[in-house]
């Protein structure tokens, strides 16, 4: 399994980068950590007559900052340089929470998380943690630089709205306000593997452990990252009444998930009713044992 | 590497690329599609690196790059410019010994037919370093990348444990035998 041919392009810069981009447009594909392009390219299902590998740009594109309101990287974090970073793990815990469900170890040793963005795989973790914390992605092209939220990135199963001559240069991914908790988990067939099914969630409490709101988000789901709120649901209620089951019947009468090889679309519902369940206890727990702006 | 830029007669791009494997400086010549792990066995006759499934799902072809584990399958030679890569022919102690990983696998019978025992030795080898102390769980978490169809990870599992155990024993015995240079030292003195 050797990729097609095509022309290979190793700027030194980003301005050179855009420069390769504009001119081949619809031809050409950034390479960052080349886990997903890489086999499918191999695969033929993609054939690119240009690559644009920016692995080199690292004085630009590797910046990893972090601050009380959330998390800023670059285009060249690779997943495990975020997921070891424990400023980045304080600030937006749901970061790293979903991180570890990202493949291997050793695919997070070479794969990026904005690539994995800019990949919009509806199987994968970042995409759905992007749109859960309503983050944002900035591209960056010879005719400007632009911030899409998360809302508008995803369009389509592995398609964002970059367009061709974008490179998607960083990512912010902002902690919730507030007493908040978040909670990630998949189910897979084999450990490390697409999951069948996946959720993150953040809940959010007040001082009397009422939730103040509750988001949960799905992987492998919907085409694109979806976020659903089920704050009119528990709104004003103690975390510790409310009947998690419920919540679960409720995510699972308001999705519509394919069905394939590896789960019926019923039984993908049922994986999001219990994966709902399951996490929004934990979120919401975790909220509990934090004070706002002095979370554990 | 722009000065060697050409296109061969099929309309193949090739570059010379230069990188470090186990320690040497190597400059190869390769078509820019070429996988780090062909460019190893094909142009540096470096076998040890096994070619399994090519889309980066049974970990074989595992290698580190600057110390750390990576598909050599999923990443172009050509990204490789400027980097170090290890690969199992690299792991042997400077003395010649076996190291910690590939000690543990001969004594905990951790391997069988041993296809898949490149990719595995490379991981384990970066993976005590980084944690020179794992529980069970974590060793199994370590390897869950890499795939083997004969052993039933029993004795893989157990081998990276004994890992740790023999890195942290060579590190006491040097640290044992520094000591005694120290005071054979003093003494003179």
């Amino acid at each position: 399994m050797k990729t097609p041919k095509f022309t290979y392009h190793a700027p030194r810069t980003v301005a050179e980068a855009l420069d390769v981009l504009a001119e081949h447009s619809t031809d050409a594909k950034v390479l960052a950590g080349g886990q997903s392009l890489v086999p499918v390219m191999a695969m033929r299902l993609a054939s690119p007559a240009h690559l644009v590998d920016i692995n080199r740009l690292t004085d630009e594109l590797s910046a990893l900052e972090v601050d009380e309101a959330g998390v800023r990287i670059g285009a060249l974090v690779r997943h495990a340089r975020l997921e070891r970073d424990g400023a980045a793990a304080a600030a937006v815990p749901l970061v790293g929470q979903a991180l570890r469900h990202v493949a291997h170890p050793t695919i997070r040793n070479r794969g990026t998380t904005v690539g994995s963005l800019a990949h919009a795989d509806p199987s994968a973790e970042m995409p759905t943690v992007l749109a859960l914390l309503g983050g944002q992605v900035v591209a960056r092209s010879v005719r400007g630089e632009r911030t899409i939220d998360a809302a508008d990135f995803f369009v389509g199963p592995m398609e964002s709205c970059l367009g061709y001559d974008e490179l998607a240069v960083s990512a912010w991914f902002p902690a919730p306000e507030g007493r908040f908790g978040t909670a990630f988990d998949e189910i897979c067939r084999r450990h490390g593997d697409y999951a069948m099914c996946g959720a993150g969630v953040v809940a959010v409490l007040d001082e009397a452990e009422q939730y103040v709101s509750l988001k949960c988000s799905l992987v492998s789901v919907n085409d694109v990252p979806e976020v659903l709120d089920l704050t009119e649901v528990v709104r004003g209620t103690v975390y510790d009444d409310v009947d998690h089951a419920a919540l679960g019947d409720w995510v699972r009468d308001r999705i519509d998930p394919p069905g394939d090889l590896h789960a019926s679309a019923d039984f993908r519902r049922h994986l999001a009713s219990v994966l709902t369940k399951r996490l929004t206890l934990e979120a919401a727990a975790r909220a509990a044992t934090t004070t706002e702006g002095a979370r554990a | 590497m722009t000065s060697t830029d050409h296109t061969d007669a099929v309309g193949e791009q090739h570059l010379e690329v230069r990188f470090r494997v186990n320690g040497m400086p190597r400059r190869v010549e390769l078509p820019v599609r070429r996988t780090l792990c062909d460019a190893l066995r094909q142009d540096l006759e470096l076998t040890g690196t096994h070619v399994g499934c090519e889309h980066g799902v049974c970990g074989a072809c595992t290698v580190l790059l600057d110390g750390e584990p990576v598909r050599s399958c999923l990443m172009l030679a050509v990204s490789a410019e400027d980097h170090d890569v290890t690969t199992v022919e690299g792991l042997t102690e400077p003395d010649g010994r076996l190291s910690p990983a590939q000690q543990a696998f001969v004594d905990c019978h951790g391997l069988q037919c041993g296809f898949c025992t490149p990719g595995f030795l490379t991981t384990v080898a970066a993976f005590i370093e980084e944690n020179p102390d794992p529980t069970p769980e974590e060793a199994r978490e370590a390897v869950g990348g890499n795939l083997c169809r004969c052993t039933g990870y029993q004795n893989i599992v157990a081998s990276v444990l004994r890992a740790a155990e023999i890195q942290k024993e060579r590190a006491a015995e040097s640290a044992e035998s520094a000591e005694s240079t120290e005071s054979t030292e003093g003494s003179d003195a």
